[in-house]
């Protein structure tokens, strides 16, 4: 079976700085791909060229093999996404935000009620359904971010730092709900949180100013490490700062 | 065609959210009562009709329709909530016709509280309540222009009081257009079948036939062109800005 998101060779350059230099991926239907980097590394700006927010300056992106940018509405219907930070409108009830966000999607009368009821259950909303979105904390905004990524079970899900802000044990249930989602779909998720690649993801790449420098399963990555007891966080500052030394002496 | 209407009632009850709706309609009502008894002398006048009110409408509608069209694309930016709209399978020409539709909705809304001046000049005599519908209709496709050109302005800025004044300043400019402030600048400078077509995109002159009950083709021309382009714009702007 072919990959359900495809990105080849994306170029995004912000006046003179290349944020992202030729990222190619593709992301197989049950496949979680952690997609590590230190800040500014360019994870948020390929998402935003995945999904076709943001035009690339060069290459394509393809979601279940449709063009993002020749074919933006077919594309989109098969993309669930949690832009980074979870912006929703904030004076809206979540029950509001989400049937607005399921009209969206094209589901009407009882189909939205079954899908937002399921999106509310995975997500544990049910609670604060009447709650305008502004009012709630961190951790309920990820959720109401979430709940309206999976609403329409689509087959392609990105997902920006989906735990950022929430408590171990919200992590570990979003975590859950990753997993279970997976089976039959691709999953991006950008995460610096190095523990997140062990407990979801099958696969993980890094980057680093906007390059792919490292692509594996989580104990692949471990032996990029020196030393044998290496973690992921030690693989992960060999890797990054390793390009940064090899500059510094170019330099000199 | 159903995400127009999806975005569009989104946007509307986004406007009755807050309390500031309603301060805006009552003090929409209000100026318009004042301009209409004390600027516009209606009772001095001694004629039962609503030009004076009519008269006064483009100047309030310059300043209150911005106010309006401000937060259309401005708040999505600042919110980052663009990023969510469009990656949700819409055009951003069915986003930005919804979101503009929302605002003549809500104008619409705004000139239904001025209708009780519309009873008291029937009360006091008999206008010609025709001229009167026209005028009405007129000054909500006006608003329909301005909310088009506003809305291209706040696309352009993340920030709502840039929105704003631009959006005051660019229709300011549409609205006197034929007037001598802006023509007999450019009459030094261009030749004089330019000046005739600066002219013709002056919203006062078509604005002013319709409140006497003339509603000629150039008119009609005028307010579709006008707002198909400024919506067309605002597209634009919306695709160019919304990574920025």
């Amino acid at each position: 079976m072919s990959a359900l998101l495809e990105l080849h060779g994306l170029v995004k350059r912000f006046q003179s700085f290349t944020a992202v230099n030729g990222i190619s991926l593709s992301v197989p239907a049950g496949e979680v791909l952690g997609f590590l980097g230190p800040n500014g590394a360019g994870k948020s700006t390929t998402m935003k060229m995945a999904t076709g927010f943001l035009e690339p300056d060069e290459g394509r992106s393809l979601i279940c093999g449709i063009d993002v940018m020749e074919n933006p509405a077919a594309a989109r219907a098969n993309l669930g996404y949690l832009p980074e930070g979870a912006p929703a409108y904030g004076e809206m009830p979540v029950a509001s935000f989400l049937k607005f966000c399921a009209a969206m999607r094209g589901l009407r009368g009882s189909d939205a009620d079954k899908a937002i009821e399921r999106a509310v259950e995975r997500t544990e909303l049910g609670g604060v359904l009447a709650q305008p979105i502004e009012t709630m904390s961190k951790g309920f905004k990820r959720r109401v971010g979430l709940a309206q990524a999976i609403l329409h079970e689509p087959p392609v899900l990105i997902l920006d730092e989906p735990t950022d802000g929430l408590d171990p044990n919200q992590k570990h249930q979003v975590r859950e709900l990753i997993k279970e989602m997976a089976q039959d779909r691709a999953i991006v998720i950008s995460t610096h949180i190095l523990e997140e690649v062990d407990a979801v993801c099958t696969r993980a790449v890094i980057i680093d100013r906007g390059e792919i420098v490292a692509d594996g399963t989580a104990d692949e990555l471990r032996k990029l490490a020196p030393g044998k007891a290496a973690s992921l966080d030690d693989a992960f500052r060999a890797i990054t700062m390793a390009r940064r030394s090899s500059d510094a002496e170019e330099v000199a | 065609m159903a995400n127009v209407l999806t975005i569009f009632r989104r946007e509307l009850s986004g406007y009755f959210a807050t309390p500031i709706a309603y301060v805006f309609l009552i003090i929409f009502a209000l100026l318009a009562g004042l301009f209409t008894f004390y600027v516009g002398n209606l009772y001095e006048r001694g004629v039962a009709d609503l030009l004076p009110f009519f008269n006064y409408l483009p100047w309030l509608l310059l300043v209150l329709v911005p106010a309006i069209s401000m937060r259309l694309w401005s708040e999505e930016r600042r919110a980052g909530t663009i990023e969510l709209l469009m990656t949700l399978p819409v055009s951003t020409g069915a986003a930005v016709t919804g979101k503009w539709l929302a605002g003549v909705v809500f104008v619409a809304v705004a000139l239904a509280c001025t209708l009780p001046m519309w009873w008291t000049v029937n009360y006091l005599g008999q206008p010609d309540n025709g001229i009167i519908a026209v005028s009405y209709l007129g000054a909500l496709v006006l608003a329909g222009v301005y909310l088009a050109i506003g809305g291209c302005m706040s696309a352009l800025t993340s920030n709502q009081v840039i929105a704003f004044v631009l959006a005051v300043a660019a229709c300011f400019v549409f609205v006197t257009a034929g007037t001598p402030i802006v023509l007999d600048g450019l009459r030094a400078v261009l030749p004089e079948a330019v000046i005739s077509a600066i002219a013709s995109l002056s919203a006062l002159t078509h604005y002013d036939g319709v409140t006497r009950g003339v509603v000629d083709l150039p008119a009609v021309i005028w307010a579709a062109s006008m707002t198909a382009f400024w919506l067309f714009a605002t597209s634009v702007m919306v695709e160019m800005k919304k990574g920025a």
